[in-house]
């Protein structure tokens, strides 16, 4: 959806102004700022950003071991930085410019430092510094969110480097397949807000780096609970709120659309937490704190693709299902491979993406989002859908593998054995939490 | 003199009678500790991983008295710890050799 702005950039300026403006007044031409669709996008940014500082921070910093606290926010807290500069230098560039004769696959480096943006630049009816501070936010967020993957054992030299790496060589680039003119686009996948492009492939970066890196040292044998929930319950509350900026921010516009994607979010969102919930409930007699905080994480995943497609019916059922769903993500499906997927990385974003990407071409809805999905007879959706996933996984799963293979060769990836039992906190930043 | 040593369920604490000249308690530490017996431990479910926790939260009380008070003593702890079911803890009676009160220096009876 987001690339509708720049695809029909006259949409968001004509709906903005049939909603905002009297309606006595004549369309204005699609270059036309609008301060209401400008202040939405302004607080979105600041929501989104606070998905990840506090938000992921303290979500992935409560369910790691007490040794391993600082470690483990200040992952999400350096990647905020780094990202920054990185999409001021290439990062945009690469996802939102026109790349010619290869548009299909990356946007270039015709904008590298941002030097066609200036004050009076305008993207549809927001300044571009607005638009490219918001999709900053989101390259933010999605390199943080692996973090939960390989968490309690890489060293933060080589995960800022992979980090930095990644942003530029995965994410950018499906960022323009999906969003910035690219072959996904085109092919009419729906993506309203970052399912395939922030979710799937975060999770499955995730999955490869769980891989690569190896279990924790002890896993198995010793405690790894979390030290603190309240911490988490703190974070994914956080990360509720500012869902609200990623999903209704994805409209790019303060109009119906960003409203709809608000009341669908939180409808899912509330609906996987509670089917979490009863399915923990009934099977481990407990419904558990952390249960509860993963399915409405899980709930706001699935939600993600679909949030400007669906009605509220269709966020219920999307939300009952996902909550399901990752639940068997991050307890059965870990187990059943055995890998270590220290926060559920894959287990909530990559299997709640995916599940929500292909809900989204069950539940669309043409009087919604203009696409119909399968249960109002258009069954092709599904299909683009998979198009999407499958292209997703296979760029991100691969070109995760190699950079870490190289990372690795280089500067190694963990933290030695002696290093790792003692905590990364003391050993990587020389400071304790108590 | 004895040394009075009970561990008990946190929420019995309560009841355990304060002391009082007619209970024949004089002072009374507490701590926060944790452990088990033959209640063994329990176990913890984090996102499907379940982990045993084999020391659970206790309450440690410990008194130093008169020996003609024992039984009194080990009553009133038992019968305001006791909920009849397992993990209640446990009362142990050691014999004291020595207090010193040491503000005033006082010894052995006086002291306590």
């Amino acid at each position: 959806m987001l690339k509708r702005i720049w695809a029909h950039s006259g949409r968001v300026g004509i709906l903005g102004l049939a909603t905002m403006a009297l309606a006595s007044q004549p369309a204005l031409a699609a270059d036309k700022l609008d301060t209401g669709n400008t202040a939405w996008m302004l607080t979105s940014t600041a929501l989104v950003l606070m998905m990840t500082i506090p938000g992921l921070a303290l979500f992935y910093g409560g369910m790691v071991r007490k040794k391993n606290v600082l470690a483990t926010i200040a992952q999400s807290f350096a990647i905020t930085c780094l990202m920054t500069v990185l999409w001021m230098v290439a990062g945009y560039s690469i996802a939102f410019s026109d790349g010619g004769s290869l548009n299909s696959f990356w946007g270039g480096l015709s904008n590298a430092f941002l030097v066609n943006m200036g004050k009076d630049t305008l993207n549809g009816s927001i300044p571009d510094s607005v638009f490219m501070t918001f999709q900053m936010t989101f390259a933010i967020i999605t390199p943080a969110l692996i973090t939960g993957a390989f968490a309690e054992r890489m060293k933060f030299s080589s995960m800022m480097v992979f980090s930095g790496l990644w942003v530029i060589i995965v994410y950018a680039p499906i960022t323009h397949w999906v969003w910035g003119g690219g072959f996904l686009g085109e092919a009419g996948v729906l993506d309203f807000a970052g399912g395939t492009v922030v979710h799937i492939n975060a999770g499955v970066a995730g999955l490869v780096c769980a891989l690569v890196l190896g279990k924790r040292e002890g896993l198995g044998n010793e405690s790894m609970a979390p030290h603190n929930l309240v911490l988490s319950v703190i974070g994914a509350s956080l990360l509720w709120v500012g869902w609200f900026g990623f999903n209704a921010g994805s409209a790019v516009a303060a109009d119906e659309s960003a409203g709809m994607a608000m009341a669908v979010t939180q409808i899912a969102t509330a609906a996987a937490a509670l089917s979490w919930m009863v399915i923990e409930w009934v099977l481990k007699k407990k419904p558990s704190v952390l249960g509860l905080i993963s399915g409405a994480v899980g709930g706001l995943v699935a939600v993600t693709p679909a949030s400007g497609f669906v009605d509220p019916s269709g966020a219920l059922m999307l939300g009952l299902i996902a909550g399901a769903i990752c639940y068997w993500g991050a307890t059965s499906l870990k187990n059943m491979f055995g890998y270590d997927d220290s926060l559920d990385a894959f287990g909530i974003h990559g299997v709640g993406g995916i599940a929500g990407a292909l809900l989204t071409g069950v539940f669309a809805k043409s009087a919604i989002g203009g696409t119909a999905g399968l249960l109002e007879g258009n069954a092709g959706q599904v299909l683009i859908q998979l198009e999407g996933i499958v292209a997703t996984i296979a760029y991100s799963a691969i070109v995760t593998f190699v950079l870490l293979k190289i990372i690795g060769a280089v500067m190694g990836l963990r933290v030695s054995r002696e290093e790792e039992i003692e905590g990364l906190d003391y050993n990587e930043h020389g400071e304790t939490v108590h | 003199m004895k040394y009075i040593i009970g561990i008990i369920k946190p929420h019995r604490l309560d009841p355990v009678p304060t002391p009082t000249a007619e209970n024949g308690i004089e002072g009374i530490t507490v701590s926060e500790v944790k452990g088990h017996g033959r209640q063994k431990g329990h176990s913890e479910i984090y996102r499907g991983a379940e982990y045993q926790v084999s020391f659970l939260p206790k309450v440690k009380i410990e008194m130093a008295i008169d020996e003609t008070r024992e039984d009194e003593v080990v009553s009133a702890i038992t019968g305001s710890a006791g909920t009849g079911k397992i993990g209640d803890g446990k009362v142990f009676v050691l014999p004291l050799e020595s207090a010193v009160r040491i503000r005033t220096c006082e010894t052995g009876k006086q002291a306590i």
